[in-house]
């Protein structure tokens, strides 16, 4: 097993993280949680992984061919499917603010707060 | 019976599907009907189930997939009293929202009901599931319809901020629970929770169990509102609709710390079963730290929505205490005070909205005195009842359930635990008493400068006032109900001993699994009758009698937190500990990464 992919996962979460600490822009930070959400995707698939084994599609193999851990991949889509609502619902978020205080900068709405 | 498993969660999502579908052809009060209806048959199945699993779990594999030789290949719902009574509160705080709702939506979309039935079905989901990944699901399905139901009247960017904050929060916390359920099923290759917990017990802790567990712990937390990812929950229950409202407060949060003790005690507790000690001081000291954070600063609130978001907080840091404890008895304190706490909020979250409604405003200085007709009188009651409830009056549920965690804290060692945990209810509850006399009474001063930091909303710019200013009695039944629920839970006969024989099913880790994986039903843990000690009604007495003579002290005193006064000393750290809450969403992305670095840090080291 390699360490690599944990590192990027480690990294792609941190960075974007950062991201969100640091954002001056909604949709900016929109984005920077996509990213934070990549490093599920890479955790994901590097544990169902392989050395040499061919993709889960089991027509036209035989039966004792390697294949990679195919839960994780449906792990992983389900994983996407769910975030996208979050982005769209994010970004809409986004536009209603815009339209109501016509900025899109975290710093520049604060009602609430104490 | 186990067919009755899935149909909790199914009835109410094919119903969301349905009034999605057919909602544009049919009139609003069709909607609620159904909506209504549907929250209702979710609260008996899930009551029935409640009954039905008291011997043992009630356990349903999807499409008959039953395990094979001890393996789970399917994926199941493992239903016990704890979660089938938390999915029971979740119906019927829904139920009670959508009555409320006829009353107080002028007009309402049939996607509101649509989104508050997913709402439900999540939750119902979430409290039932035997599967990590199917956790998972239904958290990310109940956050995303809170996020857009949070959002869902907008009247000001308030509302807004409220949503963004508590959606980018939660979907960090959501990401972590991911790659924390990721890691256990990279170490045990299982998603089941029994089997996950079979693969890892009396294995050796290692990193890669640290790092899941506290993925998993941090995840749950931030759902749940604990110091230091608390924030966002004061901004979004601070702008949900009521009847939104009513399902966060009640129920939302606590069932993060549910998730809390399912993972610990059916995945990690075979793996750490020699490092309890760590485990235990580290949620029981977080569970403080959140009670004392949230008391404190619902002191701090002129706005009633907002005060109710601090209690929330501060009443999910005594759960986190219970159920930190790591004994039966302090879990089934936990357990019955989510159901107790959970149905009074919800009924004071409706109370205010009432207020709202009828005397136009929902900041506790704008209200003074205008609620002292007698018009008001029973409104006025309902909000001095809920207050005494939130202060654990005895013999009631909060006092039941306190009682329960503090015994526990007893017996445990952590006696200084008790002193601390009466104090966040003496706190939590002058603050809903003091509101209640400056209202109802014209108590107290006009002008509180800690108090009115919030934004001066324009009086008739609340979502609520907007609409005429029915005085309809049908908006009083819902609370009134769920203000019975939450006292009358303590007389259910038995049920303090009940709860801590199903608090001690639950903790027996190898029993659960023997029982999903095997099929062998463990036997019935002894029934030990729940009596009182002294101590119990002395802090419960203590607790009512400190709410009440604090609400006092800051009602009649004549200078409030002036410079010359003997509460001049007091403003300085409040105000400090209001600015740490930011609104910004970058503070509180910083604060949840501090948060999980403390975490990974003292268990870290303490668990090898």
């Amino acid at each position: 097993m390699s360490y690599l992919p944990f590192a990027v996962a480690g990294w792609l979460f941190f960075v974007g993280l950062y991201g969100v600490v640091t954002s001056r822009n909604y949709i900016h930070l929109t984005v920077c949680l996509t990213v934070m959400q990549s490093s599920t995707y890479v955790v994901l698939l590097a544990i169902g992984y392989r050395n040499g084994a061919t993709a889960p599609i089991f027509a036209g193999i035989s039966r004792s061919a390697k294949t990679v851990d195919p839960v994780v991949q449906a792990l992983t889509l389900t994983d996407i499917v769910v975030s996208v609502v979050v982005v769209a619902l994010l970004l809409s978020l986004t536009m209603d603010m815009f339209a109501r205080a016509k900025t899109v900068d975290p710093d520049e709405v604060r009602e609430l707060s104490g | 019976m186990t067919t009755l498993v899935p149909l909790t969660v199914a009835v109410p999502l094919l119903a969301a599907a349905a009034i999605a579908a057919l909602g544009r052809f049919s009139p609003a009060w069709a909607d609620n009907v159904v909506a209504t209806a549907v929250a209702a048959t979710v609260t008996v199945l899930s009551t029935i189930l409640l009954f039905g699993s008291a011997n043992h779990d009630t356990i349903h594999w999807f499409s008959g997939w039953t395990p094979r030789h001890g393996v789970a290949i399917g994926i199941a719902f493992t239903v016990d009293p704890i979660g089938a009574g938390l999915a029971a509160l979740a119906g019927a705080l829904m139920t009670a929202a959508f009555v409320f709702s006829w009353g107080y939506f002028e007009e309402v979309a049939h996607l509101y009901y649509t989104m508050m039935l997913i709402f439900l079905g999540a939750l119902a989901g979430f409290a039932l599931t035997g599967d990590l990944f199917n956790l998972f699901v239904f958290f990310e399905l109940m956050s995303v319809s809170a996020y857009a139901l949070t959002g869902y009247r907008i009247t000001q960017p308030g509302v807004l901020q409220g949503a963004i904050n508590f959606a980018v929060t939660n979907t960090i916390g959501a990401y972590m629970v991911a790659l924390g359920i990721a890691l256990v099923y990279g170490r045990t290759g299982a998603l089941n929770m029994a089997q996950a917990g079979e693969a890892l017990a009396g294995k050796r802790v290692d990193g890669l169990v640290i790092a899941s567990l506290v993925l998993l712990t941090v995840g749950f937390l931030i759902k749940a509102g604990a110091v230091p990812f608390h924030f966002w929950l004061s901004d979004a229950y601070a702008v949900a609709p009521a009847p939104v409202g009513v399902l966060l407060t009640g129920i939302m949060s606590d069932l993060g710390l549910h998730a809390i003790a399912r993972v610990y005690w059916d995945v990690f507790s075979g793996a750490t079963s020699g490092h309890a000690g760590a485990i235990r001081g580290l949620l029981v000291g977080v569970g403080l730290l959140t009670a004392l954070v949230g008391g404190v600063m619902s002191l701090l609130q002129a706005d009633l929505k907002r005060l109710l978001a601090f209690v929330t907080i501060s009443h999910g840091g005594i759960f986190l205490v219970g159920i930190g404890l790591l004994e039966a008895r302090g879990l089934a304190g936990a357990s019955l005070y989510v159901i107790a706490d959970g149905a009074l909020k919800g009924a004071f979250f409706l109370a205010v909205a009432v207020v709202v409604i009828r005397l136009g405003n929902s900041d506790e200085l704008r209200l003074r005195g205008r609620g002292r007709h007698r018009r008001h009188l029973g409104l006025g009651l309902l909000f001095a009842v809920c207050g005494l409830g939130l202060a654990a009056l005895p013999p009631f549920g909060p006092f039941l359930s306190k009682s329960l965690i503090e015994e526990a804290a007893r017996g445990a060692g952590y006696g200084f635990a008790v002193p601390l945990v009466t104090l966040a209810t003496v706190l939590t509850g002058a603050a809903v008493l003091r509101a209640t006399g400056r209202i109802f009474l014209g108590l107290g001063p006009r002008r509180e400068p800690l108090l009115s930091e919030q934004p001066d909303e324009p009086e008739e710019g609340e979502p609520e006032a907007e609409k005429s200013r029915r005085t309809r009695a049908v908006l009083l039944v819902p609370p009134v109900v769920l203000v019975l629920i939450g006292l009358g839970v303590a007389f259910a006969p038995g049920i303090g001993a009940r709860a801590m024989q199903q608090a001690v099913r639950f903790q027996d880790r190898a029993a659960y699994a023997n029982e999903v994986l095997r099929g062998r039903v463990p036997g019935l843990p002894p029934l030990a009758p729940h009596t009182y000690d002294a101590a119990d009604w002395a802090w419960g007495t203590l607790s009512v009698a400190g709410s009440l003579a604090l609400a006092a002290l800051l009602l009649l005193r004549r200078q409030p937190f002036s410079r010359r006064s003997r509460f001049g000393l007091v403003r300085r750290p409040a105000a400090a500990l209001k600015a740490w809450h930011s609104g910004a969403i970058g503070d509180y992305a910083a604060w949840i990464c501090a948060g999980a670095a403390g975490f990974s840090v003292v268990w870290g080291v303490l668990l090898r």
